[in-house]
């Protein structure tokens, strides 16, 4: 970096900017300009999409408190309760295991680590960072249905959350002890405090709004996966709070992809549907099921960026990061 | 800092040093903190330690980087802690617990390998033709007949196209935010752009196959003039091709990379930005002298974790892509990747021998992003060397 | 430590203090942000308000009554598809799972529904992951009873595994008679006719463009426009690939020449692969000289105009009752309840309908808890009967009467 700044101290420096770099300079606030704004055209267009589609539905009564039971794409009401207990529910369970080992795993590697053994976790986590989640799928899929001929159920898809919900926890925990200054732990020992004891009344609780921050993060993370679905449970339209039976259970991405497979409808001219002979009348049928994907996809949005919120309010009562 | 033993984990290693040098150099902690409530507030029971008595001990307290010693307390806490240096029921059950937990990770990993291993490996020794480069995909129990090329093509392909769209439009929207636009303005938009990266990718998928995809035909059609080269040869697809499915990963993992960019450009150090002031650089020149050269490292890492997301990426992919019977080269004919592929194929599970030839895919696609991950630490940790 | 500060140390100051950490997680830029907390907060308050707000008008607005109507059982209230129910069925209470094909979704969710409202008591589930799923499920006993677009194969020790599950003979209903329409999108025609060997042609690419003479040859006096045909099949495993198959493999044996099957990879289609019924019929509707083969109900939904097939007896326009016809010259196959079928692909009967799929219920004989076994007959026992009447609004066939005898007899020995 100095060799960089040392050659551009040319006998130039107080003269005016030439016009070619002035010429240069504007075409480079042009084009950063221009990439900013047009980036923002597809995220824009995308939320606004979801909720100018979804909002009118999520916003029924009915939406909220019933499941799909007894729906049809032709018939209006119900609602995606189904799919938020499972979603829940998945994720809960995904939760209790991933939290505990996750940021017993960052205490390991920022208080105890070392050696070939601290390399090789250290390692270990960035493997399973970059782990996709239908590989995730595949396996939980080898392991417990291939090997040990489980059925498919909710339960396999938190075990297939938890390969993807551990990195993200560990890393956080890792960066939030990191920054738990050493003045702290150091004053702690020599008041001859232990080392377990310093860890867990010190360095956690200085810690513990950003280890909250990042289990939030972790949450969101997972909240929205789908290949695991598509492998690892079916989708039920009906209320299924048992996750570990080995029945359908509902989920948020699963009501998506499933009323994606309803959705056409024609409009126009062209559009016609069957009377209940079968015969051909004009006019396009009425099909709910686009509004239920978007109504869908609102929702699962709100959850998810709702929790990334959340974080970051806590966040900010972080002590170490102040 | 005498950390001569660079560690190898990129994304968290960076800031090792920086916990001590912070407690051991208030100087570098009150410009870091931006002078306010520099020194975290003890709690009442850490006796106060002199900030500047602590000046001297820098060296020893960097020299134990968690990387290969913990900071410290590995040494302190048993023999002042307990004089007869004997270790404490609580301190072994943590470390217990710590290593145990750790060590769970190593093994889960060395699983998931294990598992796609023994899965697949009988189907690929069963398979007929060459699995690197067949381009048939047709595991019937009995005549397993898969290749993985056209898929890994697929993948490979769109993943790239994802990445030359995106990279270069988020660093233009990082610099705009950290440089170019007022503050009024950049911290809402950085901030909706991180909520951005949180979005799920089924809903890029429903959205990009069902809004995008009819928009996305004119552009396509004017990219028809690029002429015969095979890569935009075929033309037979108009929505769904491997063009319509670049457009929309980039644009998912454009928060992503954005997000990365920003950071580290936020971070470019201060006088390296007035030295080029001083110099009389224009504002593009302190751009190209101060910022990128600082950033470049962040960029290619962030660049590096977009590129393992979309390799991966499934069900947006999914939506989104035309199958075709024969295989083309042509990003504007269709294809399926090693993850849409599975995806689509989920209801053929059946069988052990069929469903091995997927897991083999799944094996592809997990040493694939394993190598981009890997490729992102080597760089990352090379270029901090001289950065 | 970031070695820049070894090197130049003064540069540091503004040191890289978390500059790689969101390489692990992009989104928790959230504990470092040092000088610019005061603004962050501002920002980020907006930006959460924004959010909540969307949360929260959902929440609260839960409470309010809609417009929109919701009546949890209210059956085929709205899109014209209500289907006169024959009769009240028989009730069961309890929870049926089923699994399988996508072909008879529409209507087993149409029964559900009806069923589900008559009887309070009554869940019964259906995910439609497809044929093969289904069956492996079922003989796995993870479902009741399977939805399959073809019958229990001995060769695949599906019969055996499917004994074993149910410690009694597995027998194979036909339930739903499917009609696969050639569905177009052409500007300016609406009807068109098609042979076997015509169809073949087209969707092996070697007819690529409508106003071909084969396709005009078959339609006087219908003005085609020269528009390019663009083809599209099904990318997922499906039993409407495989009847499409058999239909091309019965009637154009010399351009048709793989075996038939799930997967149409082998076909050597021209044109793309499209996901699931939904994305075929889609695709098919966006674009102009647009075919493929599809449900007809997923034709109906997207307004597609549908292909006429001559099958040798003249040209048979696709409806419920010349499906069913084409269902009528169907041999039973099966031995003694059980009912599998063999279709007449080649049949050349006038006004059948020749390119149809039948999709079967496989369930037990006899269940070991005979509560399920009952609430599976009486449930199939209302699909067979009432249920079929449900059936030609949605794009479906009723079952040929002689069939559906057949079936109902067989039902009756379910317990």
């Amino acid at each position: 970096m100095t060799a960089t700044l040392t050659r551009s101290a040319r006998p130039t420096v107080f003269a005016r900017p030439s016009g070619a770099r002035k010429f240069k300079n504007g075409l480079a606030t042009t084009l950063v300009t221009a990439a900013f704004l047009v980036a923002l055209v597809p995220l824009v267009w995308l939320l606004w999409t979801v909720i100018s589609k979804g909002f009118h539905v999520i916003m029924s009564s009915s939406w909220w408190t019933e499941s799909q039971h007894n729906q049809t794409q032709k018939t209006p009401g119900g609602g995606a309760l189904h799919a938020i207990v499972g979603t829940l529910e998945q994720v809960a369970l995904c939760s209790v295991i991933s939290v505990p080992i996750a940021i017993l795993v960052g205490i390991y590697l920022v208080e105890y680590a070392r050696g070939p053994f601290a390399r090789v976790t250290t390692f270990m986590v960035d493997i399973l960072t970059g782990i996709p989640s239908i590989v995730a799928a595949l396996f939980i899929y080898a392991l417990f249905v291939s090997t040990f001929h489980h059925l498919r159920s909710g339960w396999l898809v938190s075990m297939a959350l938890v390969i993807l919900m551990v990195p993200v926890i560990v890393r956080t925990t890792e960066e939030m002890l990191k920054l738990v200054p050493n003045e702290l732990r150091e004053a702690s020992y020599a008041l001859g405090v232990p080392k377990w004891k310093t860890i867990a009344k010190i360095v956690l609780p200085t810690a513990f709004t950003g280890l909250v921050t990042g289990v939030i993060l972790g949450v969101a993370r997972v909240a929205g996966e789908t290949a695991p679905l598509l492998i690892l449970v079916g989708y039920a339209q009906g209320m299924n709070a048992n996750l570990f039976g080995t029945k359908f259970q509902g989920s948020l991405p699963g009501m998506i992809n499933d009323e994606f497979t309803n959705l056409n409808t024609a409009t126009g001219g062209s559009a016609y549907h069957l009377d209940p002979n079968g015969k051909r009348v004009a006019g396009g049928a009425i099909n709910y099921a686009p509004d239920r994907m978007w109504g869908a996809a609102l929702t699962l949005i709100a959850i998810v960026l709702l929790l990334n919120v959340i974080a970051r309010f806590v966040a900010r009562f972080n002590k170490v990061s102040q | 800092m005498a950390d001569g033993d660079l560690p190898t984990d990129l994304a968290s290693r960076s800031t090792n040093g920086v916990t001590p040098a912070r407690g051991g150099n208030p100087f570098a902690s009150r410009i870091g903190g931006g002078g306010v409530g520099l020194q975290p507030a003890p709690p009442a029971a850490a006796a106060p330690v002199q900030p500047a008595a602590l000046v001297g001990s820098a060296e020893p307290l960097a020299a134990a980087a968690p990387s290969d010693a913990p900071p410290v307390t590995g040494a302190g806490s048993p023999a002042l802690g307990t004089p007869k240096g004997k270790v404490r029921l609580g301190d072994r059950v943590l470390l217990a617990l710590t290593t145990g937990a750790a060590g769970f990770v190593v093994v889960l990993v060395v699983l998931v390998a294990f598992f796609l291993l023994v899965k697949s490996v009988p189907s690929i020794l069963d398979d007929k033709v060459n699995f690197l480069t067949s381009t048939e995909w047709s595991p019937t129990p009995g005549n397993l007949r898969f290749g993985i090329a056209p898929l890994l093509y697929t993948t490979v392909v769109i993943s790239i196209l994802a990445m030359i769209l995106a990279v270069p439009t988020a660093i233009g929207i990082a610099l705009f935010i950290t440089h170019y636009a007022p503050k009024s303005i950049a911290r809402p938009v950085a901030y909706a752009i991180d909520l951005l990266a949180a979005i799920p990718s089924i809903i890029y998928g429903i959205w990009g196959a069902r809004v995008l995809a009819p928009h996305l035909v004119g552009a396509q059609h004017a990219l028809y003039h690029l002429g015969g080269v095979p890569l935009f040869k075929d033309r037979n697809v108009p929505t769904g091709s491997l063009f319509n499915g670049g457009v929309v990963l980039a644009i998912m993992i454009l928060p992503i990379v954005t997000a990365i960019s920003r950071d580290v450009f936020e971070r470019t150090p201060r006088e390296n930005i007035e030295a080029a002031w001083a110099l009389g650089a224009t504002k593009w020149e302190m751009v190209r002298l101060a910022v990128l050269p600082y950033g470049r490292a962040g960029v290619i890492s962030g660049a590096m974790l977009g590129l393992g997301r979309a390799l991966g990426e499934t069900i947006a992919v999914f939506l989104i892509l035309s199958k075709v019977s024969h295989f083309s080269p042509s990003m504007f004919s269709g294809g399926e990747t090693i993850a849409s592929k599975i995806a689509n194929s989920a209801s053929e599970f059946n069988d052990p021998a069929s469903t091995g030839a997927y897991i083999a895919a799944g094996l592809v696609l997990f040493v694939l992003t394993f190598v981009v991950n890997a490729a992102a630490r080597t760089i990352v940790n090379r270029r901090k060397d001289f950065t | 430590m970031s070695s820049g500060a070894v090197v130049h140390f003064s540069f540091t100051f503004f040191a890289p203090k978390r500059h790689l950490l969101l390489l692990a997680s992009p989104t928790e830029r959230v504990a470092d942000e040092g000088e610019f907390n005061v603004k962050l907060y501002r920002a980020g308050a907006i930006a959460g308000l924004i959010a909540c707000a969307v949360v929260l008008s959902a929440c609260s607005s839960s409470k309010k009554d809609t417009p929109k109507p919701s009546s949890p059982g209210g059956t085929g209230t709205a899109g014209g598809s209500s289907a006169p129910t024959a009769g009240k069925p028989t009730c069961s209470t309890g929870k049926l799972d089923a699994e399988g094909s996508t072909a008879q979704t529409n209507a087993i969710n149409q029964w559900i529904s009806d069923y589900q409202a008559a009887c309070p008591g009554a869940t019964i589930n259906y995910n439609p992951t497809g044929s093969g799923a289904g069956v492996t499920s079922f003989t796995g006993g993870l479902v009741d009873f399977a939805g399959s677009d073809s019958a229990l194969d001995p060769k695949k020790d599906e019969v055996t595994k499917a004994q074993k599950r149910c410690g009694s003979t597995p027998l194979d209903l036909p339930m739903v008679v499917g009609p696969i329409a050639i569905a177009f999108k052409l500007k300016g025609v609406d009807k068109l006719t098609l042979t076997g060997e015509v169809i073949a042609k087209i969707f092996l690419g070697k007819i690529t463009t409508w106003n071909a003479p084969e396709i005009t040859g078959l339609n006087k006096g219908v003005t085609i426009p020269p528009t390019k045909i663009s083809v599209f099949y099904r990318s997922d495993s499906s039993g409407t690939t495989q009847n499409f198959e058999r239909y091309l493999a019965a009637t154009a044996p010399s351009l048709f020449t793989t075996k038939p099957d799930k997967d149409s990879s082998k076909a050597g289609f021209a044109g793309q692969g499209k996901a699931k019924s939904q994305g075929v019929a889609a695709a098919i509707a966006a674009v102009d000289g647009g075919v493929g083969y599809d449900e007809f109900s997923f034709a109906v939904s997207s307004g597609l105009s549908t292909a006429s097939v001559d099958n040798g007896g003249g040209a048979v326009e696709l409806s419920k009752d010349t499906a069913s016809a084409a269902a009528n010259a169907a041999k039973v196959v099966g031995t003694g309840s059980d009912l599998s079928l063999q279709i007449d692909y080649a049949t050349k009967t006038a006004g059948a309908y020749p390119i149809i799929l039948v999709t079967y219920e496989i369930v037990c004989t006899k269940y070991q808890d005979t509560a399920k076994g009952t609430f599976v007959k009486n449930f199939l026992s209302y699909t067979v009967e009432g249920g079929q009447a449900a059936l030609a609004g949605l794009g479906y066939a009723p079952l040929p009467a002689d069939l559906q005898a057949k079936v109902k007899a067989s039902i009756a020995t379910i317990s």
